[in-house]
């Protein structure tokens, strides 16, 4: 038998008296679920700081945790998608791209920017994974070429900040042809010696690491990311085998050669700046 | 033919009717040349009816039919002499990507292609043509090769994708493909592509940056095949279809999208139903090309390269 008994059921607050949290105040940690204020995770550079864990952040956050002061002069803000094939599933592509506007207030799955890092110019292309799956199309092939031709023509070294499931669907051959397009403009990039920085964060994979976020001077990552060229479960079905413990985690790429460091957030900002100290001196 | 698929049934049927007749006519020495003609005459109509209005699956369908050409096949077809070459000095050789020297009418190419196999064994030997990460780095080396003699570079593009296997992850099957596009981009000689098959993501983008890039008339080339976009778009394999349709992966379709530079034409019914009047078609389309393409600057041809997969994508500002 219970010890306490509780007189009346249900919830008897009344609507006014209702005390709302703002949203977003409060956050779960996904890898230890304890509760993280928002405060505290800005702060943090949006890293649990009980068990460590990198949370997913996008291009706002990377550019908060890199840039000085939080400066910085966003490029090509206005490109956006076409829908070149008309391309329908369940769903209009455009209507579909409608709805990432405004739940994302974004306008593709990439921003760039242009500021600096300790006292060293820097552009940063970031992609934002809320925004369809951060899926490469046209504008994000796009906004990375013309990222690429600014900084050869300002001689202003390059980190690209990849987050993406691969390339995007309803683009079909146009975003193939964006990995054509970004890695002909890094060649470009590479032939004027411009340092170029492939930082790749959970998760990247597909077209994506099969383009320019593998083609870094430096590929960099952080702790705990999923990185690959096929998705975990397309090689599961392939192989029929489960997948070893920590296939295509950061530490695993590392493992393997395809990597040069694994970074924690909170260190990112000033390894960086120190690369690019030692390229200019 | 062994294979038929369904939308053939009506061409099939009208000779299977000719063929009858043939023999009934043999038999009773009745003469019925006037039917046979006739039923021929349908034939011929039906057949470019039925060929000249095939869909994006149809298409793929024919792409991937058992009996059709595969690089080597051509390659043999086409050069005088091919000396193959193998491994790519690092890990081992890739049996789905073949490359070597050929003559073309006296001119050294360097071929370079994905290869399937032509029975069960072979197929499992070529690995379907899905390449690992050895295949797309013993295409570039041999590209480099091919650089340093100055010799023109020809691939073959023909597969399902580059091969999703563990081995591969771990060997850098995204670093392979990022490097090829990024070399291929400014490598120092004429390449000419051209899908022959399946022209499935990045695993045919591995080895398909080129001044010409251009398809046969019944390949496909898209960022994914039919079959995974409806898995991935409807979690099932049924609206293959649909999705052939809406990814717009037909040779048409392609040029249309200003995505490739032209389409080689198929004899009729597809490359299988008579492979050496399409090896020769290939044979004229690449030497033409060769010509123009060795009569001009290199540098200029490299910038026109870039330029072009540049202006690749639909933007709105």
């Amino acid at each position: 038998m219970a010890w306490f008994k509780r007189d009346k059921k249900g919830i008897i607050t009344s609507t006014e008296e209702k005390k709302e949290a703002p949203d977003g105040l409060w956050n779960k940690c996904p890898n230890c679920k304890k509760a993280l204020h928002y405060a505290d995770q800005v702060e943090n550079k949006y890293v649990c700081h009980y068990c460590g864990y990198h949370l997913r952040i996008g291009s706002k956050e990377y550019f908060s945790v890199l840039f000085d002061n939080n400066q910085f002069t966003e490029l090509f803000e206005n490109l956006h998608s076409g829908d070149p094939l008309e391309f329908k599933d369940n769903k209009n592509y455009t209507e579909r791209l409608q709805e990432s506007y405004t739940k994302t207030g974004l306008k593709d799955a990439i921003r760039a920017a242009h500021g600096k890092i300790n006292n060293h110019d820097l552009v940063i292309a970031c992609m934002d994974f809320n925004f369809i799956g951060g899926s490469m199309g046209s504008v994000v092939g796009e906004k990375i070429a013309r990222s690429i031709d600014y900084c050869i023509e300002h001689k202003i070294p390059f980190l690209m900040i990849s987050k993406s499931g691969g390339a995007r669907m309803m683009e079909a051959a146009f975003s193939l042809m964006q990995m054509a397009k970004t890695s002909a403009k890094l060649a470009l990039l590479s032939k004027a010696k411009i340092p170029y920085i492939s930082l790749l964060t959970d998760p990247t994979t597909g077209g994506v690491t099969a383009s320019y976020a593998m083609l870094g001077d430096i590929n960099i990552s952080e702790p705990g990311a999923l990185i690959g060229f096929a998705g975990p479960r397309v090689i599961k079905e392939t192989i029929k085998k489960d997948l070893p413990k920590g296939f295509q985690t950061s530490e695993f790429v590392l493992e393997h050669g395809f990597l040069d460091f694994i970074v924690d957030r909170r260190q990112m900002k000033n390894k960086i700046g120190t690369f690019l100290q030692m390229m200019k001196s | 033919m062994n294979t038929t698929f369904d939308f053939e049934k009506p061409i099939a049927d009208l000779q299977g009717q000719i063929d009858k007749i043939k023999q009934v006519s043999e038999k009773t020495k009745v003469d019925m040349s006037e039917t046979l003609t006739e039923l021929e005459t349908q034939l011929a109509r039906t057949r470019k009816d039925i060929y000249s209005n095939l869909t994006g699956w149809q298409n793929v369908q024919i792409s991937r039919h058992p009996e059709r050409p595969y690089t080597l096949a051509y390659i043999e077809m086409i050069c005088d002499d091919f000396i193959e070459m193998h491994g790519d000095r690092t890990v081992g050789d890739d049996k789905a990507i073949v490359g070597g020297f050929g003559t073309l009418n006296g001119e050294t190419v360097m071929f370079i292609g994905h290869q399937k196999g032509i029975n069960t064994k072979m197929r499992q030997y070529r690995n379907f043509g899905m390449a690992n990460p050895e295949g797309y780095r013993k295409a570039l080396r041999l590209m480099k090769l091919a650089e340093k003699f100055n010799k023109p570079v020809v691939t073959l593009i023909d597969t399902p994708g580059a091969y999703p296997g563990l081995e591969a992850e771990e060997r850098g099957q995204g670093e392979a493909i990022a490097r090829n596009l990024l070399e291929m981009s400014v490598l120092q000689v004429p390449i000419i592509c051209i899908i022959i098959g399946e022209g499935a993501s990045g695993g045919a983008l591995g080895i398909g940056i080129g001044d010409r890039v251009l398809m046969l008339e019944h390949s496909w080339y898209s960022v994914i095949s039919p079959e995974n976009c409806s898995a991935i778009l409807w979690r099932t394999w049924d609206f293959k279809e649909r999705a052939a349709e809406s990814l717009k992966l037909t040779a048409e379709n392609m040029l249309k999208n200003k995505l490739i530079d032209g389409i080689i034409k198929e004899p009729l019914g597809g490359a299988h139903y008579d492979p050496a009047t399409m090896a020769s078609t290939i044979k004229d389309q690449i030497l033409k090309d060769l010509h123009k393409l060795r009569s001009r600057d290199i540098d200029t041809v490299v910038k026109e390269r870039i330029e072009k997969f540049c202006s690749m994508g639909v933007v709105v500002e």
